[in-house]
């Protein structure tokens, strides 16, 4: 028993913290244009295709420096082109642009590099496992992953509280038209943060598509879940982004390894059930079963009691 | 005294005739369209038009008229046709008799209960809020649709058989043709029924609370009442649009209340307008024809409908009908003759450059995909070879040539668009 609720917990917190690089950019540009980025994951797509082609040639760690870059540049353009342009017709617009942007990233995404999964591995060096409990080994990537989304978030939250740009970054959040009369570059601002935050959700692709594959589906997988973190963390705060992904990405792999169903239950309390009747699925329902559920369940209960979200302060 | 009421009695015909000409000339049409088009390919895909035609004006009921935009709408649709089908299975078994071309209502039934249910809450705000609710829903009914097997039937979905029913009106439905008639009554009915409820009072609150909640809160109304009204109708029809998919596939499966649908849906009501009643009609029309043809012609069609659905969400936020509109003004004065020309000179480096951008995307598709040796491909009947040079250079001139002339073309058209649409010289041209 320890030995699976250790394993959990290390991968839930490795998950968590892949979880949290997408979603704290996703928070932080919600807090500064109102605009929940439907093409987030797109950009940890990107991330990843990126590092793919570039392994190719340069090898897995250019690609983890270069491939960033790319995503964040790409990410600052489509701020500048395409949202501060579609600003104009108002917030339901800007949402259904990124709603488009990440259909069309996703087939221009499958004209480039076709339909089938990518053969992007871990570098060699870090192919081998970390330690072994219980007979169970922990692959040194995963500690790698562990350890790459632990330093970005600690240099996020440097920069964010102590330096001066996240002084004008907070500031930009709150009073924007004040801090443009004090002289900051207010739209560049916005651009680049806008830029940073895919850089981030890139930099979450190039170090989770060896480990989760490398696929055309991989932003639908992680894109509404992303979006659940940043709702039930409440919007706009980061705090909340870090607990709710952590949440989330421990419930996901508790409920997995957790084999009890609905059956157990009802065999413990001396019920017995139809076994043909039109209700027979929800009498075997099994926890590793409503795993994929559960984040979905626990925003719409969020969204019904506390609209504002764990830590968020204002409603949406 | 007799010389006024002739004029009254004319002036109500005329305003009688402009009141249900429309609607006859729809139905009229209706009637007639599987006689111009005969081929079973065209039967298919005006099946399928009539059935979206449905789903996206109950679309645009939330996000046109209600300000309320749904990232789950399929939920209702999906639980629609999945409730038809199983109704119609239990006609097949005998276990009860009803004609099948009333099976939808099922469909609608379960849609409206759904609506309710989740209507009950997500109701409560506009805006973010119920975006995102219906986004969570949405992703909730997708996953468990794979969860309870004996309702959804998992992965293979559930099918069924629309001959089996009693006999009406002299016929079976074997035949898509006779679908086609039953899903155009429909169709027919449902667009004059949520077009009558955007004329109630219910439908132009939903007006008010869209352009301004607080307002409509001052004078009286719940603006949470006001959407959930607009948005239990809206499931009613989403659910009789999934009903009759289920009447014309004879199978429902997970992918049709799925995010894909959902966004489908979204996608047609944008691109014709969601300003305009008729705008989603327009859309489903066009969305449905460039997923019959293009798909014929092309494999990236998908791509050609992202790419066109960002365009229009950036440069023409009214969709196509919002387009189509923009004229009236120019037709009142009767000077849409003036832009003809202009059109033409805009439209032809236009279609240029689309060519070349798209024969670019295809050749390249082509490289990519086609087996090593197979270096021949054909565009629009054309045979030629993507490994020499001259087909890439001719594509470059298209898209180049044709993009620069297209800039500098729009000079000259906005001139005229500004003199067709000028009142001050319409004026002096009816006073000289």
């Amino acid at each position: 028993m320890f030995e699976l609720v250790f394993f959990s917990l290390l991968n839930g917190i490795v998950t968590g913290l892949l979880l949290f690089m997408l979603a704290s950019g996703l928070t932080l540009i919600f807090s500064m244009m109102g605009v929940l980025n439907f093409a987030h994951a797109s950009f940890y797509m990107l991330g990843a295709y990126f590092a793919y082609t570039i392994s190719l040639y340069l090898g897995f760690w250019v690609g983890l420096i270069v491939a960033p870059v790319i995503v964040g540049l790409l990410g600052a353009l489509v701020e500048r082109y395409g949202l501060r342009y579609v600003h104009r017709w108002g917030h339901v617009a800007e949402l259904i642009f990124t709603f488009g942007l990440a259909f069309l990233i996703e087939e221009i995404v499958q004209f480039i590099w076709g339909k089938s999964t990518m053969a992007y591995h871990e570098p060699e060096i870090l192919q081998f496992p970390l330690f072994t409990i219980y007979g169970q080994n922990f692959p040194a990537y995963k500690a790698f992953m562990l350890m790459i989304s632990i330093s970005i978030f600690i240099m996020l939250l440097l920069i964010l509280t102590r330096s001066r740009i996240g002084l004008i970054i907070q500031a930009a959040i709150h009073k924007p038209n004040m801090t443009a009369m004090l002289g900051h570059n207010v739209p560049l601002v916005f651009m680049g943060v806008f830029g940073v935050g895919c850089a981030l959700a890139g930099l979450a692709g190039v170090i989770a598509g060896p480990a989760l594959g490398t696929f055309p589906g991989m932003a639908v997988v992680l894109g509404a879940i992303v979006f659940v973190i940043v709702v039930v963390g409440g919007l706009g705060s980061l705090t909340g982004a870090f607990v709710a992904s952590l949440i989330i990405g421990l419930m996901q792999t508790f409920a997995i390894s957790l084999d009890y169903s609905v059956n157990d239950l009802l065999s413990v309390l001396n019920i017995s059930y139809d076994a043909e009747g039109a209700f027979r699925d929800l009498w075997s329902l099994s926890l590793p079963q409503v795993a994929p559920i559960l984040p979905y369940l626990l925003l719409v209960l969020i969204l019904i009691f506390r609209p504002t979200g764990l830590f968020g302060n204002r409603e949406t | 005294m007799s010389e006024t009421t002739k004029t009254a009695s004319a002036t109500v015909q005329a305003s009688s005739l402009k009141r249900f000409g429309p609607w006859i000339g729809f139905l009229i049409l209706l009637m007639i369209m599987p006689f111009i088009f005969t081929s079973n390919s065209a039967i298919f895909t005006m099946n399928l038009m009539g059935i979206f035609i449905i789903f996206s004006l109950s679309y645009n009921m939330l996000l046109g008229q209600g300000g309320m935009l749904s990232f789950g709408h399929a939920v209702y649709f999906g639980l629609g046709g999945f409730m038809s089908v199983h109704f119609m299975n239990y006609v097949e078994d005998g276990s009860f008799v009803f004609p099948i071309w009333l099976l939808p209502i099922f469909g609608g039934l379960i849609g409206l209960i759904f609506a309710i249910i989740i209507g009950s809450f997500s109701t409560r705000r506009s805006g973010t809020v119920f975006a995102m609710i219906s986004l969570g829903v949405g992703e909730l009914m997708a996953a468990s649709s794979l969860i309870f097997v004996a309702f959804f039937g998992g992965e293979e979905g559930v099918s069924g058989d629309r001959t089996m029913g009693p006999e009406s009106f002299g016929a079976d439905f074997g035949p898509d043709k006779e679908v086609y008639y039953l899903i155009a009554a429909w169709v027919f009915v449902t667009v004059v029924l949520m077009y009558l409820f955007s004329r109630t009072p219910a439908g132009r609150l939903a007006n008010a609370v869209r352009d301004n909640p607080e307002r409509a809160e001052f004078i009286g109304y719940s603006q949470r009442k006001v959407r959930f009204v607009s948005f239990c109708a809206s499931g009613l029809f989403a659910g009789i649009a999934g009903g009759l998919f289920a009447v014309n596939f004879e199978i429902v499966t997970e992918e049709n209340l799925n995010a894909l649908t959902s966004g489908v849906v979204l996608l047609m009501a944008y691109i014709g307008g969601i300003g305009f009643f008729i705008g989603p009609i327009v859309g489903a029309i066009v969305f449905t024809l460039l997923q019959s043809i293009l798909s014929h012609y092309t494999d990236i069609w998908q791509m050609y409908v992202g790419v066109m659905f960002v365009l229009t969400v950036m440069f023409v936020p009214q969709g196509l009908t919002g387009i189509m509109m923009m004229h009236t003004a120019a037709y009142r004065m009767n000077r849409l003759g003036g832009l003809v020309v202009p059109y033409v000179r805009m439209g032809i480096p236009s279609l240029c450059m689309v060519a070349g951008i798209a024969g670019f995307l295809e050749m390249m598709h082509h490289v990519r995909g086609a087996a090593v040796g197979e270096s021949t491909m054909s565009l629009l009947g054309i045979g030629f070879d993507t490994h020499s040079v001259m087909p890439w250079v001719i594509v470059a001139v298209l898209g180049i040539a044709g993009g620069y002339v297209m800039r500098s073309q729009a000079g000259q058209l906005k001139d005229a668009w500004d003199t067709a649409n000028d009142p001050n010289t319409w004026q002096e041209e009816a006073s000289s």
